[in-house]
């Protein structure tokens, strides 16, 4: 098939951007759509151009490094999914596509489809985590934990931390990231002692980053790779309140 | 050159105890005026960072990804090892350091991975009070499974992502110390050389891939845990970026390189589809337990599997090893798969696969078990190769996935090169010639929050704090040889990518040091590579320019370390003329065709010693002695 691609290129986060035409020839069905980047930047690379920069690792769509909108959705058409695991059978000959990195004030743009997603490790040091020293932790089994609230757990775990979801936020907010993270710990009983203070500091770091509210669009659980639940959203925001309201100060 | 292994002397089952005991401490005031480097921050990284940060050292931790969250070890599917017997199924200390030392084919050191079936059961402690949401029964209790060929259910699991699950933990706790202050994060930077002072490891000089600039950074220690080398293959399970970049510059530095020639290819990958293709995806090797491997008994049936009826599937490992059937170790049914390729019985299109079929399972427990068992694997099938394996086999193929050499280490994790320790994958020390599922997680935690806290220690007390210079002559002399480097790969301005050198590279080495070697393929690798090379540094264009984000450039730097080391890898087959773990040689093998080890002339560990680029290395034996297992060939008849 033949791929009609509308890049954002952009040197430096100082320099403007824009839109560079491209067409990719003998695109094979089986190709992942990182693979069809390959293909463009050998040939790009071979014209003596700079090659289209983008962030990728595992290319098994669990590392979270990929991701930039394809016609304006994160991670592309298919749901569920990492650009990395998008496959070329999903697309069909002739089509037109136009590729832009994460638009988020707080994920700056660094080159080209590449943007800077440190804000999301600031959120995880404000509280993202259970205190305990290494070598200090009791027997593995000496607390049971209900399959249910496991496996609720796991399922705010699951997030790979790339940015989707803030890139489709009207308010490039990151509420479904910080909140898979506090719930993840906050579903735990190894998380109830700094459960409170976690939620805050983590919400008020959040903010001061500058990513934006939570007014209830729902794009993020659309796009979510991971498919994460915003149900973990309101339950952050039952957590803010009581916080806020002084339960855990003393 | 001397390898001092420094075991300590006792009874196996007291050496860690009575080491510990005789180390020396820095006291916890001295903590603070120490400098730590920290190279990745994949599970040993960021394991170690943590706890040494915990400790109160000073700790800089380096990674080439945006976040320490993302290095490769998150990849792991299948699960830990841990000798907790939580299963009551007679599991022990001694057990799980026996399987280990069989599994690796008695290929390393005994008081070493007794060492880490002892800190086995630490690990899971520690993660399960980080919150790492392990699997559990009703009950509430953590759950276990057997995994790759292990009698006993020892492996602790977290759906198919216990990688990510146990990263995550380590990298809370290294967010933690992040926040105290203790640990400083250099994301999207990478290590580029090692700074060497008066034969001691002091420092880095690292590129910042955004902004391109160099710097060097001074330290007491280096750590380096950066992972295998595996990617010198191309193709491989590996993420792209992975590289040896970091050990090899360690190696040109003077650091030993340990058993390059064990690699170990995965058997259970998803098979190549073409010419583009850019890395592999394992499928865990938990589908194993449930899955019976076959090819048609006629080569070249290209008939649909749904199609081939029962009395025309040839179940290979079943009736080869009738004992281990499908579960037999990794290396084994790697070869086996090659083999039936080899001989026309190969599946797909390229013909080059075998069939892991669920038909059976799906009859015998029903979908719906299946599916809660793995489902996530089932659909990441899918979606890579549109077919849907609940109604036909799934395709596989062997694939590089770990490498069991690495830069060689004593004891206490320390290299040859006084303050260069090297944790996990990066290490060659725990697993042999061939490493067993679910062993790698344990081994890169093990070394991290277990081991170095103590060992570092050691070291440490002996070397008070001393400063070393930023202008003294060998950080000068590393920092200009880095940028000369960059200089002249970005003035090449030839007419072929860097990709295709890599792959060609790939492709070489798969071809003589993959699956199967022998002398002949070797010697032509050996007489290849090295001109690969020379076209590459004559005909390489990198696009860009130095200093700026240039993906181009970072991939030549490590795709010119790879065409140094593919050749030391291929040396190392060359020289060692035995069959063992995943390390082949055609001439050494059994009348039914299975790997011949011999122990008379082979016992040993392999360390290289660099003597230029283009010139011999230098080889040095430490012998491996067993008190405790005796050597057996290996049967899983």
């Amino acid at each position: 098939m033949k791929i009609k691609l509308n890049v954002w290129r952009q040197p430096s986060s100082e320099a403007s951007g824009r839109f560079e035409p491209h067409t990719v020839e003998n695109v094979s069905q089986h190709m992942s759509f990182l693979e069809m980047l390959d293909v463009l930047n050998e040939q790009l690379v071979l014209e003596g151009k700079d090659p289209v920069a983008f962030d990728h690792d595992c290319r098994e769509g669990i590392c979270g490094s990929c991701g930039f909108t394809i016609n304006g959705i994160a991670h592309g058409p298919e749901a569920g999914t990492t650009v990395c695991q998008l496959h070329m059978r999903k697309f069909k000959d002739g089509d037109e596509l136009w590729l832009e990195p994460w638009r988020a004030a707080a994920f700056p743009v660094l080159r080209d489809l590449i943007v800077d997603r440190t804000g999301f490790d600031s959120i995880v040091e404000a509280g993202g985590y259970i205190s305990v020293r290494t070598g200090s932790a009791p027997d593995a089994n000496s607390i049971p934990i209900s399959k249910e609230s496991s496996d609720s757990a796991f399922d705010a775990a699951a997030c790979i931390g790339c940015g989707a979801c803030v890139a489709a936020c009207p308010n490039a907010s990151a509420m479904l990231f910080t909140s898979a993270k506090a719930s993840h710990l906050g579903l735990l009983p190894q998380g109830q002692p700094e459960r409170w203070r976690r939620t805050q500091s983590m919400v008020e770091v959040m903010e001061e980053i500058g990513f934006g509210h939570c007014t209830n669009h729902r794009e993020c659980e659309a796009v979510c790779p991971k498919e994460i639940s915003v149900d973990f959203i309101a339950r952050l925001n039952r957590d803010y309140i009581q916080a806020s309201l002084g339960r855990g100060s003393k | 050159m001397e390898l001092n292994a420094k075991i300590p002397e006792g009874p196996l089952e007291q050496k860690w105890d009575r080491h510990r005991f005789d180390m020396r401490l820095v006291n916890p005031a001295n903590k603070r005026k120490y400098q730590i480097i920290i190279v990745g921050t994949g599970l040993a990284g960021a394991s170690a960072a943590a706890s040494l940060g915990e400790l109160g050292y000073n700790i800089k931790a380096f990674c080439y990804q945006d976040s320490a969250r993302r290095a490769h070890s998150i990849a792991a599917q299948g699960g830990i090892n841990a000798a907790k017997n939580y299963q009551n199924d007679g599991d022990t200390i001694f057990r799980l350091f026996y399987d280990t030392v069989k599994g690796g084919d008695y290929r390393a050191r005994e008081a070493n991975v007794y060492r880490l079936a002892q800190v086995s059961v630490d690990i899971i402690d520690q993660c399960v009070a980080q919150g790492v949401p392990f699997a559990r029964e009703y009950g509430g209790l953590l759950g276990n499974r057997s995994f790759g060929g292990a009698q006993v259910s020892r492996t602790f699991y977290a759906r198919g992502q216990t990688g990510q699950q146990l990263l995550l933990g380590a990298y809370s706790a290294l967010a933690a110390q992040v926040a105290a202050g203790k640990v400083k994060v250099y994301p999207r930077t990478e290590m580029l050389d090692l700074i060497v002072v008066d034969g001691r490891a002091r420092g880095i000089v690292t590129r910042d891939m955004v902004t391109g600039k160099l710097e060097s950074h001074l330290a007491d220690a280096v750590l380096l845990c950066t992972g295998g080398y595996g990617n010198v293959f191309y193709l491989s399970t590996n993420a792209k970026g992975c590289n040896v970049t970091a050990t090899w510059r360690a190696h040109k530095r003077g650091a030993v390189f340990a058993n390059p020639c064990f690699t170990q290819i995965h058997p259970t990958c998803i098979p190549v589809s073409g010419d583009y293709q850019s890395k592999l995806t394992l499928m865990s090797e938990s589908l194993r337990n449930d899955g019976r491997i076959w090819v048609p008994k006629k080569p070249g049936d290209a008939r649909h599997p749904n199609d081939i009826p029962e009395s025309e599937r040839d179940y290979y490992l079943e009736r080869r090893y009738p004992s281990f059937g499908n579960l037999v170790p990794r290396d084994v049914a790697s070869r086996a798969a090659k083999k039936a390729c080899d001989e026309g019985y190969g599946v797909g299109e390229s013909r080059y696969g075998v069939y892991l079929d669920f038909g059976a399972s799906i009859q015998r427990l029903g979908e719906a078990s299946i599916r809660e068992r793995y489902g996530n694997l089932f659909h990441m099938y899918d979606k890579i190769t549109g077919e849907n394996p609940y109604r036909q086999p799934m395709r596989i193929y062997p694939a590089v996935h770990y490498t069991m050499g690495g830069l060689w280490v004593d004891y206490n994790l320390m290299s040859n090169l006084d303050g260069l320790f090297v944790l996990g994958e990066a290490n060659f020390s725990d697993h042999g010639a061939n490493r067993l599922g679910a062993s790698a997680l344990m081994q890169g935690l093990a070394d991290g929050y277990f081991v170095i806290p103590y060992t570092i220690g050691d070291f440490l007390a002996k070397h008070p704090p001393s400063p070393v210079a930023a202008d003294h002559p060998s950080v000068k002399d590393a920092e200009r040889g880095v940028r000369e480097r960059s200089e002249k790969l970005l003035a090449i301005d030839g007419k072929r990518t860097v990709d295709s050198f890599h792959r060609e590279l790939g492709i070489l080495v798969w071809d003589n040091c993959g699956m199967a070697r022998n002398e002949a393929g070797l010697k032509d690798a050996l007489k290849r590579i090295p001109e690969l090379r020379d076209e590459f540094w004559k005909n390489v264009r990198v696009a860009g320019a130095a200093e700026s984000l240039n993906q181009s450039l970072e991939k030549a730097g490590r795709v010119a370390d790879f065409l140094e080391f593919g050749e030391l890898m291929c040396r190392d087959a060359l020289t060692r003329t035995e069959s063992c773990g995943g390390h082949f040689r055609e001439e050494s093998q059994t009348e039914e065709g299975e790997a011949k080890r011999d122990d008379e002339n082979f016992c040993f560990v392999s360390a290289w010693e660099f003597q230029g680029v283009g010139k011999e290395p230098a080889l040095h034996k430490e012998p491996l002695e067993f008190e405790y297992v005796s050597l057996t060939q290996r049967s899983y008849k």
